[in-house]
């Protein structure tokens, strides 16, 4: 079942219920852990992420390489047009989560720890405007989950083999699917926020300074955040995405493995290879030896 | 089957789930290994691991799994100066290991009380981590259930008289694989279990004639 996101949708529909439930009883079905053991798992990732969001929210943080830190409090106070809205506390907690990351905190990979970011910002920024109970949250992690290991059977989860796409991209789709959850929308809309929220991000190369999960990562999180949000609100308004979900994830994978080395998580293109990303990266690890010794 | 809790976890000390969180878990497979906390590491960094291992704290994730840390544990940041204390003497140096590996990968020379044992392991991505080596013999090992390496001589009968043991201590086999360097050389036998297997099993399996190295390693995903 986690082979097909528009099987797992068929079921859902049949069998009326939403994507969650359904994702919460397949998990039950495999018999490694009850249904009360796998929501206390959810529950605990759910608290894991609260703190985060908090955590990095205070401004304190710096890398270990010094480069990220600190920008998610300042969305705090933003002052852009969308003050105040759940669209800027979105952006914020996705910084915070990845400010936390890179200063080697505690988070939930979700689905890698490089897009740990985008999932909690969607799923908790929704809830709290909208005062959700944590049961339903965890449902929405749970619809969350079903997507991120359809990607990872159909496509890959790891930039080192597909590049961000396969890391914030994926964590977008698995963020829509959890906002059209947690919002009651039906599984063929979630099917829909997945295709129309990963068509965005389809191509997008993992390009780290220093090879770090640092920059641009921090803030890929928040913009693959909003991705998540687009995809959600489309989806939500009735709008259908004519290529189906899996052959969308299937797209994903397939750009990928073609995508060139460079773009995988090796420093070697992109913004890493910008004179000012290898100069940046160049003075930060020569700065970790020194650390280190 | 890829789980939802796969998925949504681990809880890990950032911050990459592939060379932080993967690495420890590599790092807590090869102390279980040898059966313990080693006393030397030779930890080779292969791929994206050697290029970007040491912002990532590949090295201290790989550090704390050997010194018995789980990815969640926040000491895993100051483990290199954990394992200078608690006696584990641990080198890290590039390689670049012949054949087909995924970017992230490692071999680990582990030494505890004059024994050693080789592996090498993988880590895929989300946390997820495959062993593919154990001293010569080409294994596939999640770590997600807890595990029951045997090496014994290749001879008829052997696997019957393992799953016998573990069926009389009441141990369910979740997956099973046998591999052998040659006809009637060694064969390596990798038992996934459901729970780890009872004292009175691995006793019966150790005592076995054609036995070599028996070795129960717990979940490390």
């Amino acid at each position: 079942m986690y082979e097909s996101l528009v099987e797992a949708v068929a079921r859902a529909e049949s069998d009326n219920i939403s994507l969650g439930e359904l994702a919460l009883r397949l998990e039950a079905e495999e018999g490694v852990k009850t249904r009360p053991q796998i929501e206390a798992a959810l529950g605990r990732a759910l608290s894991v992420m609260r703190e985060a969001v908090a955590r990095g929210s205070v401004g304190d943080l710096k890398s270990v390489s010094g480069l990220v830190g600190g920008d998610a409090a300042k969305l705090k106070h933003p002052k852009g047009p969308l003050a105040g809205s759940v669209f800027t506390e979105v952006l914020a907690a996705a910084l915070a989560v990845q400010e936390v990351n890179a200063a080697m905190g505690v988070i939930v990979a979700a689905p890698t720890a490089g897009g740990a970011g985008v999932l909690p910002a969607v799923l908790l920024g929704i809830g709290e405007a909208k005062k959700l109970g944590d049961d339903v949250l965890i449902r929405g992690l749970a619809a969350a989950g079903l997507v991120g290991a359809v990607v990872a059977v159909r496509a890959s989860l790891s930039g080192a083999e597909g590049g961000c796409q396969a890391e914030t991209g994926a964590a977008a789709a698995m963020a829509a699917a959890a906002g059209i959850e947690i919002l009651d929308g039906t599984p063929r809309q979630s099917a829909f926020a997945v295709s129309l929220t990963m068509q965005g991000t389809l191509g997008l190369i993992c390009d780290p300074l220093g090879g770090l999960v640092e920059v641009p990562c921090v803030y890929r999180n928040a913009t693959g955040a909003a991705m998540a949000l687009a995809g959600i609100e489309m989806a939500l308004a009735g709008i259908e995405f004519p290529i189906p979900s899996d052959e969308v994830i299937d797209t994903m994978g397939e750009i990928g493995r073609g995508m060139d080395i460079r773009y995988r998580e090796t420093a070697g293109g992109g913004l890493a290879a910008t004179p000012t990303g290898r100069k940046l990266a160049k003075d930060r690890l020569v700065q970790l030896k020194g650390k280190k010794a | 089957m890829v789980s939802l809790l796969d998925i949504i976890g681990p809880v890990m000390v950032g911050p990459s789930s592939s060379h932080t969180a993967g690495a420890c878990r590599i790092g807590l497979f090869a102390r279980g290994l040898i059966g313990g906390q080693p006393d030397s590491a030779l930890v080779e960094l292969h791929g994206s691991f050697a290029r970007t291992g040491v912002g990532h704290g590949t090295d201290r994730a790989i550090a704390g799994g050997l010194l018995g840390m789980a990815p969640d544990d926040e000491r895993l940041r100051s483990s290199l100066e954990s394992a200078e204390q608690m006696g584990l003497k641990v080198t890290f140096t590039n390689a670049k290991l012949r054949g087909d590996h995924h970017p992230n990968t490692t071999r680990i020379t582990v030494g505890r009380a004059g024994q050693t044992a080789k592996l090498i392991g993988s880590s895929l991505g989300a946390g997820r981590i495959l062993i593919t080596e154990i001293d010569g013999f080409r294994v596939e090992i999640s770590g997600t259930y807890p595990t029951l390496i045997f090496v014994a001589k290749d001879e008829p009968g052997i696997v019957a008289a393992v799953s016998s043991a573990l069926a009389a201590g009441g141990d369910n086999i979740a997956t099973m694989r046998v591999s052998r360097r040659g006809k009637g050389g060694d064969a390596i036998h990798i038992y996934e279990l459901d729970d780890p297997p009872t004292e009175s099993a691995l006793a019966r399996i150790r005592s076995l004639p054609a036995a070599r190295m028996v070795r129960a390693i717990g979940k490390v995903a």
